[in-house]
């Protein structure tokens, strides 16, 4: 009332200044370029695409089904489908991209992409210094730079992409059971093929004896 | 020596001086006053601006500055060459003329008020007899640069900037020069080299600062309530108040002119600073007798620069009032005060010297502040607001 909330507010500033010359809690400015804090895993901007193994053309999981293109809100991703094929991760043969750019300065970093992508072949990124002096050519990512490895996505997420590894390992487990209880139920079916035909009295006998 | 030092700036003053024939020298000698003015306190404003921003930072537990040079000292020199290098705009509708002679006009008034101040023993531009009403009549002048800007610009944010301004600082010019009129009751004069002279005499090592008798406190506070609002600062920075009025009469300044308008403020703030040491604070005396050999300019420089630090510290603390509030201080609270505050001094002259005119002149002053403050927080004229519709 008589001018004492100024004296206190007076005080409070000049802790403050003090307290930010001698407490460094105090200063929560992280100093950028030369300090850095680690991103939340849950950080995202841009999309790039999963490889597997060394190569990265070869590993790509992509399949170009272009789900994501006709899916992205923004169309920014534009992708053409090769023409032959070549094994994917489950050793199956697979068409892939021929041709895969996104345009970041058009993508809205929705994460719509590697929602509906059913070969986890899209992720995002948490790479955010891409400034460039080329604001046309140099905004639009081609396959090559998309291709990030999948030791990059374990360290960018990595509970994210242990939960993708365990799906695909899942699947591909299922996938050679699957195979291999179709090749075993193909052979036991052609060795009754052949034993049906081979051996006819057999069952007669086998009837017979039954009866 | 000692006297060498005190008198540096003169004997080098005299010695350029000796190098041109007898008929010129005064003329020689004034310029370069002028010179020395002109070059010194845009070096203050920058200072002064790096200061405000490491401090206010600071207080608000951030860096401030820190890129340019070393631990960002740079900082203001960086900031003017932006200035210059800026494009500078001058809206289609606006009065092309007015517009371009607000801030120059600005400059100019702001510097002219320290023709009078004496900023060292001997260091007085003009040793002029009306000093304090010079500076005054200078100060009000600021106020038609500043609506001249808000009007030329044909824009809504600049006008109410400019009808804030006028208001504020009509307001409070009254309870300004009332509240230094108490000095010039004492002192018998308005000479601001007279004012000083008679502060600077001692009793027991201290000195007889002005601010350290009770109507001096008084009037020293309202006078840098005042001088605050004169200046625009926060917590009465209403004319450019950045949430509400883009920057107020200079939203439509861009460039240099802005750059000027931004130095006209602060050299003129400076400048308040330095009257207020003249006038309250010894200007270039020293705060203890034993000190008195260090060179008065020093002395004069480092209390306009702490003064500064207090406006700073001010800005950092204090949210901006109301146009209500702000009015309702200055008409009901400040003005009566420096009224009774005249009648105090007064009494101090006539009840002669003793600790009785202590006592019941200090009594007076306490009195009145507290039964003005319960009266105005009553009636609401400076305390909460209470809404009849909203709410």
């Amino acid at each position: 009332m008589f001018g004492e909330g100024i004296l206190k507010g007076l005080a409070e500033t000049a802790r403050n200044f003090v307290g930010s010359f001698v407490s460094a809690e105090r200063l929560t400015t992280v100093q950028y370029p030369e300090e850095r804090i680690a991103p939340i895993e849950a950080t995202r901007d841009f999309p790039f695409l999963v490889y597997d193994g060394a190569d990265w053309e070869a590993g790509l999981r992509c399949v170009a089904c272009q789900i994501c293109e006709k899916e992205c809100p923004p169309k920014c991703i534009y992708i053409e489908k090769s023409v032959d094929k070549k094994p994917d991760y489950t050793g199956r043969p697979q068409i892939y991209p021929k041709r895969f750019d996104i345009d970041i300065s058009v993508c809205m970093s929705c994460q719509i992409c590697v929602e509906v992508c059913p070969f986890e072949a899209i992720k995002m990124d948490t790479e955010f210094e891409l400034s460039t002096t080329d604001r046309f050519g140099g905004l639009l990512y081609d396959r090559k730079e998309l291709a990030k490895s999948n030791e990059h996505y374990h360290k960018i997420h990595p509970t994210e992409a242990a939960e993708v590894d365990a799906r695909l390992a899942e699947e591909k487990a299922k996938a050679e059971t699957k195979a291999k209880a179709a090749a075993e139920a193909a052979a036991a079916k052609a060795a009754a093929a052949t034993a049906a035909t081979a051996a006819p009295t057999e069952s007669k006998a086998g009837g017979g004896s039954q009866a | 020596m000692i006297k060498n030092a005190d008198q540096i700036f003169i004997l080098l003053q005299h010695w350029v001086m000796s190098f041109f024939p007898a008929a010129l020298q005064p003329i020689v000698g004034v310029l370069l006053a002028v010179v020395a003015i002109i070059c010194v306190f845009p070096g203050l404003f920058a200072v002064a601006v790096l200061l405000e921003r490491k401090g206010l930072g600071r207080m608000q537990n951030r860096y401030g500055p820190n890129r340019v040079g070393p631990l960002g000292i740079l900082q203001p020199v960086a900031d003017g060459l932006k200035s210059l290098t800026k494009e500078d705009i001058v809206p289609a509708s606006a009065d092309a003329v007015v517009h371009f002679l607000a801030p120059v006009f600005l400059v100019v008034i702001v510097f002219m008020g320290y023709a009078v101040l004496p900023m060292g023993r001997n260091m007085a531009l003009v040793n002029m007899d009306s000093g304090l009403l010079f500076f005054f009549a200078m100060g009000a002048s600021t106020e038609l640069s500043v609506f001249m800007a808000g009007w030329s610009s044909r824009n809504k944010y600049s006008l109410l900037g400019a009808m804030r301004a006028v208001a504020q600082m009509i307001s409070y010019e009254v309870p300004l020069l009332l509240s230094s009129l108490v000095v010039v009751m004492m002192t018998g004069s308005m000479n601001l080299t007279r004012i000083v002279a008679a502060q600077n005499q001692y009793t027991w090592g201290l000195p007889h600062w002005y601010i350290f008798t009770p109507w001096g406190v008084a009037a020293f506070l309202l006078y840098a309530i005042a001088t605050t609002a004169e200046s625009n600062r926060s917590p009465f920075d209403l004319p450019e108040g950045e949430s509400e009025l883009v920057a107020g009469y200079f939203t439509e300044y861009s460039g240099f002119k802005f750059a000027l308008f931004f130095l006209g403020e602060y050299v003129g703030m400076l400048s308040v600073s330095g009257l207020g040491t003249t006038l309250f604070l010894g200007g270039w005396s020293a705060p203890f007798q034993f000190l008195w050999w260090v060179p008065s300019w020093i002395w004069f420089f480092s209390k306009v620069m702490l003064s500064i630090c207090v406006f700073i510290w001010l800005r950092g603390t204090l949210p901006r009032l109301r146009q209500d509030q702000l009015m309702n201080f200055a008409w009901k609270f400040v003005l009566p005060l420096s009224l009774l505050n005249l009648f105090v001094a007064g009494l101090w002259r006539f009840l002669g010297e003793g600790l009785a005119r202590w006592g019941v002149c200090s009594a007076i002053l306490l009195v009145a502040y507290v039964v003005m403050a319960r009266v105005g927080m009553h009636k609401e004229d400076f305390g909460p607001r209470s809404y009849r519709y909203a709410e």
